[in-house]
């Protein structure tokens, strides 16, 4: 059993590692990250791993390290994962993801009357909040309209 | 204070003593919007009124305000006869009007519209109403009103009406809270103001108290703060019936009232407020829309750069 466990979250001999996802939202990690099907580097992932902290999900990204502003995004959604850059199978930094103050163009304003939506030519733009009763929040640029609860199911 | 080619979007980007600076600008220049003085301070500079739906008030004093200081008016004209209809997006708009005009006011059904505009604009631009979230010189001019007919600090206010969709009282919530208001709002229960913005107040100790009843408070405030059950946001025609004359200002509602009581609304009104009160002291509604001149002469001259 444990060779394929092994198997599922093998090493990479380069690139990016985001362990901690929280489970059942790697696709939204790809979706966060702009990772799409005419993405070029390989990418594997693993979704309801058991892991010493319970479940969760890991995505693999080999030959190409991701920036760190790119990789903050995720914290939206998974505010424990951790990410891994890895070279010759080595790891060489280890973080954990840090809340951004202000994401563009990652997620969906839900107010349909916001400008955001509309055909003008500009991307959603929140500030980022987390506070200890209400987690994350973004807050629109825009309109001034408030996300807590739907963050994920809002992603562009 | 610098105010030179700074837009006016949200009152949230004011500080209280910003929003001080401009009641004190619009007090000073009181006498030039009641036309007993001749001012030429926007001489020479062409201000373009961006209306993308109808609000006769709001266009009408900015256009006065314009006027009174010298300056000129460029009017958009009926959006069905502009470039809108040829699909340009606002951004282009405005960057367009830019080349033309040394200031533009927009008005616009879009939530966060002006907040846009300003990213485009190269000249200042002042928020005259965007969707159902901002317009920050009705709050302007509504802070001006309390304090020339009342009191800002310390003040005990009593909203009323439709708190749950007005944003004329959502902005004025935040405003006053600069101040240390005590806040009662009265409303039927379907319209009661948005939690988020009660809890907001209170994070700020200021003092809230929720009600659907104006006989139960109207003894105990110094302004009755009214406004319109929209029609138009009730899908069902018998809730809008329930509601609509729930709460009433009527000569026998102010027996009970203290006799230095303001009321305020912002307009139009419906059945909210009963014709005979227009004639008592406390009714200072069409004095409040007057205030609307001199707010939005201070607003565009300290945007100019005409006054520092």
């Amino acid at each position: 059993m444990k060779e394929k466990r092994d198997l599922k979250i093998q090493a990479i001999e380069n690139g990016t590692v985001i362990d901690h996802i929280k489970a059942g939202e790697a696709l939204n990690v790809l979706r966060i990250l702009g990772i799409s099907s005419a993405f070029r580097a390989t990418v594997s992932f693993v979704m309801n791993a058991s892991g010493a902290r319970g479940k969760k999900d890991v995505v693999k990204i080999e030959g190409k390290e991701l920036s760190v502003k790119e990789l903050n995004r995720i914290a939206l959604i998974s505010p424990k994962a951790t990410i891994n850059i890895i070279r010759d199978f080595e790891v060489v930094q280890k973080n954990n993801v840090v809340l951004p103050s202000y994401v563009e163009g990652v997620v969906r304003c839900t107010n349909s009357n916001c400008i955001s939506n509309s055909s003008e030519p500009i991307k959603s733009k929140f500030s980022v909040l987390q506070s200890e009763e209400e987690g994350v929040s973004l807050h629109c640029l825009y309109c001034e309209h408030v996300i807590s609860e739907e963050i994920a199911e809002n992603l562009l | 204070m610098l105010f030179k080619n700074r837009h006016v979007i949200s009152m949230k980007d004011f500080s209280r003593e910003e929003i001080d600076y401009v009641l004190d600008t619009a007090e000073k220049l009181e006498p030039v919007a009641r036309g007993e003085e001749r001012s030429r301070l926007l001489d020479g500079k062409i201000i373009s009124l961006l209306f993308f739906e109808p609000s006769t008030r709001t266009r009408l004093s900015f256009e006065v305000a314009t006027r009174r200081l010298g300056g000129q008016v460029l009017n958009l004209g009926s959006v069905e006869a502009s470039s809108v209809m040829k699909g340009e997006n606002l951004a282009d708009t405005i960057r367009v009007i830019s080349k033309y005009a040394d200031l533009i006011v927009l008005r616009h059904p879009l939530d966060g519209s002006a907040r846009m505009a300003a990213e485009f604009a190269s000249v200042p631009v002042i928020n005259g109403g965007d969707g159902s979230v901002h317009h920050p010189t009705q709050t302007f001019l509504d802070l001006y009103t309390i304090r020339r007919e009342s009191h800002l600090e310390g003040l005990k206010i009593a909203m009323a009406g439709d708190l749950k969709y007005g944003r004329t009282v959502h902005s004025l919530c935040h405003a006053l809270s600069l101040y240390g208001a005590e806040m009662t709002f009265v409303s039927p229960p379907e319209l009661r103001m948005p939690p988020e913005i009660v809890r907001d107040l209170q994070k700020k100790k200021i003092r809230v108290k929720e009600t659907d009843s104006l006989e139960e408070i109207i003894g105990d405030v110094e302004i009755l703060y009214m406004t319109r059950v929209q029609r138009e946001r009730f899908p069902d025609p018998e809730e809008y019936e329930k509601v609509k004359n729930r709460l009433r200002v009527t000569g026998e509602l102010l027996k009970a009232a203290d006799p230095g009581l303001k009321i305020l609304h912002p307009l139009p009104r419906v059945n909210e407020i009963s014709p005979e009160v227009d004639s008592t002291p406390h009714a200072r509604y069409f004095e409040q829309a007057f205030y609307g001149v001199p707010i939005r002469m201070a607003l565009l001259a300290l945007a100019m750069g005409v006054i520092e």
